[in-house]
């Protein structure tokens, strides 16, 4: 028990590692530099790469649907989000699982 | 949006037979769901310690690039530098990429303090959901599960289409949307990073060829 905290604050000071440093690096980056540039593609194409990865080739639950019923739920939330409402998020998220649920039923 | 990544992280928790304590606890110590993640199934698994803390930290190496973009665009002179490092914890992928679409129309100087209010709530709200998702766990039909974990991506999806504003990162977008399934295919533990690095190196070439 005792030790499953503390491997969770041992998880925590991990995660922290590259937080911490992050801070201490950015000092010296001017936002309009060439380096905060390339670091801001990074870091947009690290969560672009984290989400398509999600749709394209699923691990876990996800990965019981379909590449169809995934594409289909994604042009769902896609169409309600820019068509249907003014980028309203919630209804957009809402319209892509209930697009999934239906398939599934 | 975020709740739904939790009250399943919630509900993975307490199938493995995590104390509820300590899933709660995670979604503020870790403050990753990747992570998160790994942690419980790791643990679960009976993996060897230190293999399971550097599972933990590869799954969030995302957070050194985010962290080093995000905190030049909250500086400001009036703040003490300890306020970025706990600003830093407070970091998750939800916020920055709120963050990113809110600081353009945001004075400088009241970034830093937005950025704590939101990022507070958000922590509140995800640990609330890791304790409702554990507690529900058994009430839920698989099916309305399965729809609670599609809208984690379907969230991003929206919000990441519609915070294009500039070219870089529109291209950035782009290339790491076509590097993520790449590189998990090359290296699973490592593709996060990897697709990162390659899609981004990509975006900034195309940016400053065309």
């Amino acid at each position: 028990m005792t030790e499953l905290w503390l491997l969770l604050a041992a998880c925590g000071v991990a995660t922290y590692l590259w937080r911490g440093p992050g801070v201490l690096l950015s000092a010296g980056i001017d936002p309009r530099s060439e380096a905060f540039t390339w670091i801001s593609c990074v870091a947009y194409a690290i969560i672009a790469g984290v989400v398509s990865r999600m749709l394209v080739m699923p691990t876990g639950a996800l990965a019981e649907t379909t590449a169809f019923e995934r594409a289909v739920g994604s042009a769902a939330a896609l169409g309600a989000y820019f068509w249907l409402t003014k980028r309203n998020l919630l209804v957009g998220v809402a319209a892509g699982a209930a697009a999934l649920w239906l398939l599934k039923l | 949006m975020l709740v739904a990544g939790f009250l399943g992280f919630g509900a993975l928790a307490a199938a493995q037979q995590i104390p509820l304590g300590v899933a709660v606890a995670s979604t503020a110590v870790i403050w990753a769901l990747p992570g998160q993640i790994v942690f419980v199934e790791m643990h679960s698994l009976g993996a060897p310690l230190a293999a399971l803390v550097i599972a933990v930290m590869v799954s969030s190496a995302r957070f050194l690039p985010m962290t080093m973009m995000l905190m030049p665009e909250m500086r400001d002179e009036r703040h003490r530098a300890w306020k970025y490092y706990l600003a830093a914890q407070l970091l998750s992928l939800s916020g920055w990429t709120m963050a990113v679409v809110r600081f353009p129309q945001m004075p400088r100087a009241q970034r830093l303090s937005w950025w704590y209010g939101f990022t507070l709530v958000l922590m509140l709200v995800s640990a609330l959901s890791t304790a409702l998702g554990y507690l529900g766990a058994d009430r839920l039909p698989p099916l309305a599960r399965l729809a609670l974990v599609f809208m984690v991506p379907m969230y991003y999806l929206l919000i990441l289409t519609g915070a294009v504003q500039t070219r870089g990162a529109a291209l950035g977008l782009a290339c790491g949307a076509i590097a993520g399934p790449l590189a998990y295919l090359a290296s699973p533990e490592w593709s996060v990073p990897l697709a990162g690095v390659a899609g981004g190196s990509a975006a900034y070439l195309i940016l400053r060829r065309t």
